[in-house]
């Protein structure tokens, strides 16, 4: 037995740590299409203070290390890229604290959405947390590392803007605490007033530390959820609907969407509008606002509200299942997609984009773009399914993706969770003193570069 | 040596997006698959599984004791199945793993309490490698006669023939049909293991040959109605004896007993207490059987019926499914499926545990023990609560 192997089991136990060739294989990959990458060992901590001793030991030894939660970021961010050390960390899942009056939780860096929206549903139903559409098995912590979005991103923004404090293992061992926690026991800001310092790990991927708790906002949970479609089959109306239904202030969620499966989907592009209230009465007067903001369309006959029917439930749904289900349009278990987060004025280029990559590189799309902040930026997905079983198809899905992400830094887009090429491919683009600054902070944060290596290669 | 490994449901196993819906109760509150509780890695999860079989089938890892054990420390709970969010493939989850181990099988590379567990079943007729003879030990002094014509057989397992706890829970149940009225007799040192485990387990040939001499055996006794002890043969007379030739009615206890409740052939006294009801998998996800034993309960003065907060098709397995009950490949520890399910018990405030199959009896027998070293918690099945809450003057109809 390596030294290594007899550090990680006294600091595990045999049952946190193992480099058996089942475990290597599989924490090798993602469901994504880059290769895979076989680390020397998978441990599983259960506490901060486990996770510290592991970073010690990666850290004397010069082991890499890549944090991971369910690894569904897709874009091969939890592939270790130079071997090492992948540390699942959803054995750390515990819901530390829920501060109801202060709308605050905290959870280990293991916890997952699903368990915490459970939690909220069972303790506190009126308050809520934005639940994303990944699966309900992805880690709060992860989403927040990589700069995720959810369904309360229209009003809120990024999952990552609801952190309330951090606590963040450093590369070099170091356990650290981040925002109001790091002067006393509550958890309600990350940053203001002090300096924010959450912006060290937060759309790091875990190349300057391990979050080993993640305080998080939480929202009011309304009595009723209720949702609309509003339907065009021009593209570029689609900007201007989007604009006036973010003027009413007034809207949980806001996705644009085409695909060309089912066939009744085809040439249309979709925009689902999410609302609540405690009242019907509530309700209903944010129906007629919404109406009365694309009215203009439908008088024109440019577009019109799709009767919803069955997929009413399916669209409630959070996490929506149905989501995952692209993957297996193919009859192949894969999808994976680029995010750009772009202007909405631009939505009309990127759907033209998508098109032309899907019939280039012959390969079936399907792509949702979900609106930031009341407005000020989408993220924009370019999503392709892929067979797993053809490597060729697989092949071509990974070419356009590329494609799509060289278009949306040409359109001045920000890629989001890009892979290692990806980041380079940014990096590059990169203003030179941004990028130096970006240097600075890693080697000063991660000296050894023993974190996530391979990804944001700064140095 | 090359075995050219193939699965008949292979042609699904590479369109599994290892998402984890699988690994969840409907709404997600805790991690739901037995295996991936107790070991915390995703190779023992449903889509772990998945992933590594298509690995395997295309030899870029190798069988190992390893992978053996993730394969066996499935408990067969059938939850990844009815989680699973792909419509075109989530039913044949349970097949693609029973045929995986099906196939180490074959290999001969299979875990060595899987192994002892075959070997117990060919040699003794039973895991427990006791007398044949003693298979109606626990109807001694019940006066439960064998069967004759009557309208049921009461097809009692291995667990309710040998186990302590399971004997205790066949005597019960036996004697409540016969002081109910039920025309019904045991097959006792002629009945023979009803084979759904050593399926489950991937020995199909073991298991066509108990399959076959039990349909030939019970046409031969004129057998058409059963009445199962367990769930786990419930399902296998259900959906196995079938395709075989064996086609007979069969029902769980708790059916006839609900029935018999709802045709006011039962009276109660009372029964003062909280309980708290486990669904057995093979009782419910397997075989959707939910409604009867609640019914049964509800209808007792007195009973207090609290669910737990996973039950029904979200309810979390004892961990004793998919022969794990005689493997023990699940192992214990506090994270072992029947502990966390006895917590959650816990968690209702129930001064009782109801179930209604005999592993699960003595799975959760043996962690209240673990767990609530007083052992305040009584786990009865839902015949001994019965027993219990009945009038001394019920009616006794057709006896």
């Amino acid at each position: 037995m390596s030294d290594v192997l007899k550090s990680l089991i006294d600091i595990v136990g045999d049952r946190g740590v193992s480099n058996s060739p089942e475990e290597l294989w599989f924490y090798a990959r993602d469901p994504g299409v880059l290769e895979p990458h076989l680390p020397d060992y998978v441990v599983a901590p259960k506490t901060t203070e486990q996770v510290q001793k592991i970073v010690q030991l990666a850290n004397r030894e010069k082991i890499p290390i890549v944090p991971m939660g369910n690894g569904m970021a897709l874009t091969g961010l939890v592939i270790p890229l130079k071997g090492g050390i992948v540390m699942d960390m959803k054995r750390m899942n515990k819901i530390l604290e829920v501060n109801e009056k202060a709308r605050y939780a905290v959870v280990e860096g293991g916890t997952s959405q699903g368990v915490l929206k459970a939690y909220l549903q069972d303790h506190y139903p009126h308050l809520r947390h934005s639940l994303p559409d990944a699966p309900p098995t992805v880690t709060i912590a992860a989403n927040v590392a990589i700069h995720g979005q959810g369904r309360l991103t229209q009003q809120y923004g990024f999952n990552s803007d609801m952190v309330t404090g951090l606590e963040v293992v450093l590369p070099t061992g170091e356990v650290c605490k981040v925002g109001s926690p790091s002067l006393g026991p509550y958890w309600f800001s990350k940053g203001p007033t002090l300096p924010d310092l959450s912006g060290l790990f937060l759309g790091w991927l875990s190349t300057t530390g391990i979050l080993t708790k993640v305080g998080l906002k939480l929202y009011p949970n309304k009595k009723i959820r209720e949702v609309e479609i509003f339907v065009t089959d021009r593209a570029e109306l689609v900007p201007e609907m989007i604009y006036k239904l973010t003027h009413l202030e007034m809207l949980e969620d806001i996705n644009a969407w085409f695909q060309p499966k089912p066939l009744m989907f085809k040439d249309n592009y979709n925009i689902t509008i999410y609302f609540t209230g405690d009242t019907e009465e509530e309700v209903e007067f944010k129906r007629k606002m919404i109406w009365d903001a694309v009215q203009e369309f439908i008088d024109t006959k440019d577009g019109g509200f799709m009767g919803l029917q069955f997929m009413k439930d399916q669209l409630l749904e959070m996490p929506q299942r149905s989501v995952a289900g692209l993957a297996d349009v193919p009859k192949g278990g894969g999808f994976e997609y680029s995010g750009p987060i772009a202007l909405i004025e631009h939505f009309p280029r990127y759907a033209a984009k998508v098109l032309e990559l899907a019939a280039k590189y012959d390969v079936l799309y399907a792509s949702t773009a979900r609106v930031i902040s009341g407005g000020h930026a989408m993220m924009f997905s370019i999503s392709f399914a892929f067979n797993r079983a053809d490597p060729a198809m697989k092949s071509r899905v990974k070419i356009a993706l590329e494609e799509a992400t060289a278009f949306a830094l040409e359109m001045g887009a920000i890629p989001w969770k890009p892979n290692f090429m990806e980041q380079k491919m940014t990096l590059a683009k990169m203003d030179p003193n941004a990028l130096k600054l970006l240097q600075m902070v890693k080697r000063n944060l991660d000296p050894e570069g023993i974190m996530n290596p391979g990804n944001w290669e700064v140095n | 040596m090359d075995y050219g490994r193939s699965i008949e449901h292979g042609e699904f196993v590479h369109r599994c997006f290892r998402c984890g819906y699988c690994k969840f109760p409907i709404d997600y509150v805790d991690f739901n698959c037995p295996s991936y509780k107790a070991f915390g890695w995703d190779t023992y999860s449903p889509g772990g599984r998945m992933w590594l079989i298509r690995a395997w089938l295309n030899e870029e890892i190798k069988t190992s004791p390893r992978f053996a054990e993730i394969l066996y420390s499935c408990a067969a709970c059938d939850n990844c199945k009815d989680q699973c969010v792909f419509p075109k493939f989530k039913d044949f989850l349970p097949d693609i793993f029973q045929e995986a181990k099906a196939e180490l099988v074959n290999e001969g590379k299979i875990p060595p309490k899987v192994r002892d567990y075959f070997k117990a079943i060919t040699v003794n007729g039973n895991p427990y490698k006791l007398p044949q003879e003693e298979r109606g030990k626990w109807a001694d002094g019940t006066g439960f006669p064998r069967f004759s014509g009557q309208e049921y057989l009461f097809y009692v397992g291995c667990v309710g023939s040998y186990d302590e706890v399971g004997q205790k829970m066949a005597r019960t149940v036996g004697r409540l049909l016969l002081d109910l009225g039920i025309s019904v007799g045991m097959l006792g040192s002629e009945e023979t293991c009803d084979g759904n485990e050593v399926r489950i387990l991937g020995e199909i040939g073991l298991f066509t040959k108990l399959a076959e001499d039990n349909i030939k055996k019970f046409k031969k006794m004129g057998v058409k109605k059963i009445i199962t002890l367990d769930p786990h043969a419930l399902n296998v007379f259900k959906k196995d004896y079938p395709k075989l030739g064996g086609d007979f009615e069969a029902v769980h206890y708790t059916e006839i007993l609900a029935r018999l409740i709802e045709e006011k052939r039962v009276a109660f006294s009372g029964f003062s207490g909280k309980v708290t009801y486990h669904d057995s998998c093979y009782l419910g996800r397997h075989n959707l059987i939910y409604s009867p034993p609640r019914e049964t309960l509800r209808s007792i003065p007195g009973l207090e019926l609290v669910e737990m907060r996973r039950n029904q098709v979200s309810a979390f397995c004892c961990g004793g499914g998919g022969g794990n009950f005689f493997t023990d490949i699940l192992g214990g520890g506090e994270n072992s499926p029947n502990r966390v399910r006895v917590r959650e018990a816990f968690e209702t405030g129930a001064q009782v545990i109801a179930v209604a199959c005999p592993n699960c009896a003595k799975m959760l027998t043996d962690a209240v023990k673990a767990e609530e070293p007083e052992a305040k918690t009584e786990v009865l099945d839902i015949a001994e609560i019965v027993w219990r809450a009945r009038s001394k003057q019920s009616i006794y109809a057709g006896a």
